[in-house]
């Protein structure tokens, strides 16, 4: 489903090369883990992904079901089924959580030439999914993100997958910042969405967020490269002894 | 009230260059003609003396630095065309409204609803003139000669001079409709003065909706005396078109426990002045005055100016400035706002916020905030800012499908929500919000 081949990727403004040859498969219905030390890379591979300005690709090539992503514009990518959960959730103050989700859901079923959704299914479909997550509808009404705490904003990207249904969905430390609960739910959240058609790129620091949703496949980035991939077992090696062998190793 | 008004014929010494400002003034007074006025006989005289002490404003003038107001003093505005057809209809019409319709600036009545309603009385300027005592005798011109101090207004004093039309509204309850005053333009040339009094009364309250498009070059005042526990909710949106000079001022006096909000939205215009200016008389008052500004050059010159001055001369009372300005393709956006404290005005809460978003690089900014406190228990403060769209927002957005154009839509309105959050009423909040967003998205695809 994802492919990525040989990607190379530099900063636009400055000339740090910060993506050195990264190669990547994720076939339809995986999880894929994606681990690695500080300044790896991580969170710029999804960024250059999802289409963030900043970045320009020097090589290589990223495709989703053999589209060309490199080509295509952010909401082009969302539209074709490329969804990223934010390290960051952005605040949105007067916009509600509400207008922002039909919107997009509604922007998207436009692009790809369906029906747009009616607001009462909309609201009906919304809600049950926002049960799920724990979201209650006073979180429904308020801006976007604002005033959120940090893992009612992780939650919210959950509902925004879950509304949107994307096909692969890339989760920036989605586990930064939450505490074991909350992390739970969108563990949850996320395992309920698995398919076989429906694949993940899950980035963290920690292998705890691996205990509950479990990867097929686990890689380990450093410097720009994949530089190691396995089982989940992967993981569990990292948390045991760190980055440093594997870095070593990989020399 | 009274020392103040000693205050601004003191605040006048003739300055250098003064009798080139003066041939200026005969010029732009030579063309009007000047009223007589029967109660406001006494306070148009006094205007003009104010006036042709003043002097008409020039680039020197504190003022007057970031708004160049040669088309204002010009004697005669440059004619606009009427548009065949406007791109919106006027906001508000489907409102159920004491609706007064002015069309060039004079009273129609044929198309206004009947001058009386219930808990309130309406008289019109051009025709309660003709006698010589009236309510509105304590106010017409009164207010805005205790707002000259310290800063001079020199086109609120030619307002009080010139002007013919306008309304006389007295609240004495709380009428269940607002009062709608509804412009029109019908010829090119018309330069267009109105002069409304409002006076309410103890416990009173109304709402005041503005709307419409005004002549070639307007000058629009109101004074607005609040007695103790009155309210007043004032909403604008007169609509300029494209190539528009408008002077605006609203003179408010608010006794104790009264509460002013004073709202308005202007899109486009060549050059907007809009002068708010509040005193606090009595204790334990409120008073918010906010405005939304949208300009784009790219049809010619976009100026607008917001200047802004709040007198705490009570205890206890809470003032708030709320201006938000979108500009983008040369657009020019200036506010000076002033939270003055009196002595003994203790407890005050003064609050401004002025903030404008640039939607590209050639438009422009100018803020001049201020604060003079003389009490010493005051919380009062003041915030200006100036940036361009958040690059984060703006990604976050299109990664969940929603495009370019709409999501800078949706983050304009999102800068502007603070402004809007001004007004009460949720209906006309929304009406408001959907025109935005329709100016909004139809200059999106341009």
């Amino acid at each position: 489903m994802l492919k990525i081949d040989n990607l190379h990727v530099k900063l636009e403004d400055h000339d740090k090369q910060i993506l050195k040859g990264l190669s990547l498969e994720v076939p339809a219905g995986e999880v894929h883990a994606i681990m690695g030390p500080n300044g790896s890379g991580k969170s710029t591979l999804s960024y250059v992904l999802s289409g963030r300005d900043g970045y320009e690709v020097t090589e290589g090539a990223a495709s989703l079901d053999g589209q060309d992503l490199l080509e295509m514009e952010p909401e082009e990518r969302a539209a074709a089924g490329l969804f990223l959960a934010f390290q960051y959730p952005v605040e949105i103050p007067g916009v509600g959580n509400m207008t922002f989700l039909r919107t997009a859901v509604n922007a998207q079923r436009k692009r790809r030439g369906e029906e747009e959704m009616s607001a009462g299914d909309f609201l009906k479909v919304v809600r049950e999914k926002a049960k799920a997550l724990k979201i209650d509808a006073e979180m429904l009404k308020r801006p976007v993100n604002v005033g959120f705490s940090g893992g009612e904003k992780k939650r919210n990207e959950i509902l925004q997958m879950a509304m949107l249904e994307p096909r692969m969905c890339i989760m920036d430390e989605t586990d930064s910042g939450l505490d074991v609960d909350a992390m739970r739910l969108v563990a949850d959240g996320v395992n309920a969405l698995r398919s076989p058609d429906r694949s993940f790129l899950v980035i963290t620091h920690y292998q705890r967020l691996l205990d509950h949703i479990q990867p097929d496949v686990v890689h380990i980035m450093a410097d720009g490269r994949i530089i190691r991939s396995g089982g989940p077992e992967l993981a569990l090696e990292v948390e045991k002894n760190g980055y440093g062998d594997l870095l070593t190793e990989a020399g | 009230m009274s020392d103040l008004a000693v205050k601004a014929k003191d605040a006048a010494p003739p300055s250098a260059g003064a009798s080139k400002t003066a041939d200026a003034l005969a010029a732009r007074l030579d063309v009007l003609t000047l009223p007589k006025g029967g109660f406001t006989a006494a306070a148009r005289a006094d205007a003009l003396a104010r006036l042709r002490a003043m002097g008409l404003p020039g680039p020197r003038d504190e003022y007057w630095r970031y708004t160049d107001p040669k088309a204002f003093n010009a004697p005669i505005p440059a004619p606009i065309p009427i548009e065949d057809k406007a791109p919106d209809s006027p906001l508000f019409t489907d409102l159920d409204s004491i609706r007064l319709v002015f069309v060039d600036g004079i009273f129609e009545a044929a198309e206004s609803s009947d001058l009386s309603g219930e808990g309130l009385e309406i008289d019109l300027l051009s025709q309660a003139d003709q006698s010589g005592s009236h309510w509105a005798t304590d106010l017409y011109g009164v207010l805005e000669t205790a707002g000259q101090s310290p800063v001079k207004r020199p086109f609120a004093a030619l307002n009080t001079v010139a002007a013919t039309e306008g309304v006389l509204i007295r609240v004495t309850g709380k009428p269940s409709k607002p009062v709608h005053i509804l412009h029109r333009r019908a010829s090119a040339e018309a330069d267009v003065t109105w002069h409304h009094v409002i006076r309410l009364e103890e416990g009173a309250e109304l709402t005041l909706l503005e709307t419409g498009m005004v002549g070639a070059r307007s000058n629009g005042m109101i004074e607005a005396d609040l007695a103790a526990g009155a309210k007043l909710h004032h909403i604008a949106a007169k609509r300029a078109g494209h190539q528009k000079l408008g002077f605006s001022a609203i003179f408010a006096r608010v006794a104790a426990e009264a509460q002013f909000k004073s709202f308005s939205l202007s899109v486009n215009g060549t050059l907007m002045r809009h002068e708010g200016v509040i005193e606090f008389v009595g204790d334990d008052a409120v008073a918010h005055i906010a405005a939304a500004v949208l300009g784009d050059g790219a049809k010619g010159p976009f100026h607008h100016d917001d200047t802004v001055f709040v007198t705490h001369g009570a205890e206890r009372c809470e003032s708030r400035q709320v201006f938000k300005k979108v500009l983008k393709n040369g657009a020019k956006g200036v506010f000076q706002g002033k939270i003055l404290v009196k002595p003994g005005a203790q407890k005050t809460d003064g609050y401004q916020i002025s903030q404008a978003l640039l939607l590209d690089e050639d438009s422009q900014f100018l803020a001049k905030p201020e604060l003079e406190i003389y009490a010493d228990d005051v919380v009062c403060s003041h915030g200006s800012t100036t940036g361009a769209l958040d690059e984060t927002a703006l990604f976050y957005l299109r990664s969940r499908g929603v495009p370019k154009e709409r999501a800078i839509v949706l983050l304009v309105l999102s800068f502007l929500a603070d402004a809007l959050a001004e007004v009460e009423d949720e209906g006309l909040r929304s009406q408001i919000n959907d025109r935005l967003e329709a100016w909004l998205t139809r200059r999106a695809k341009v």
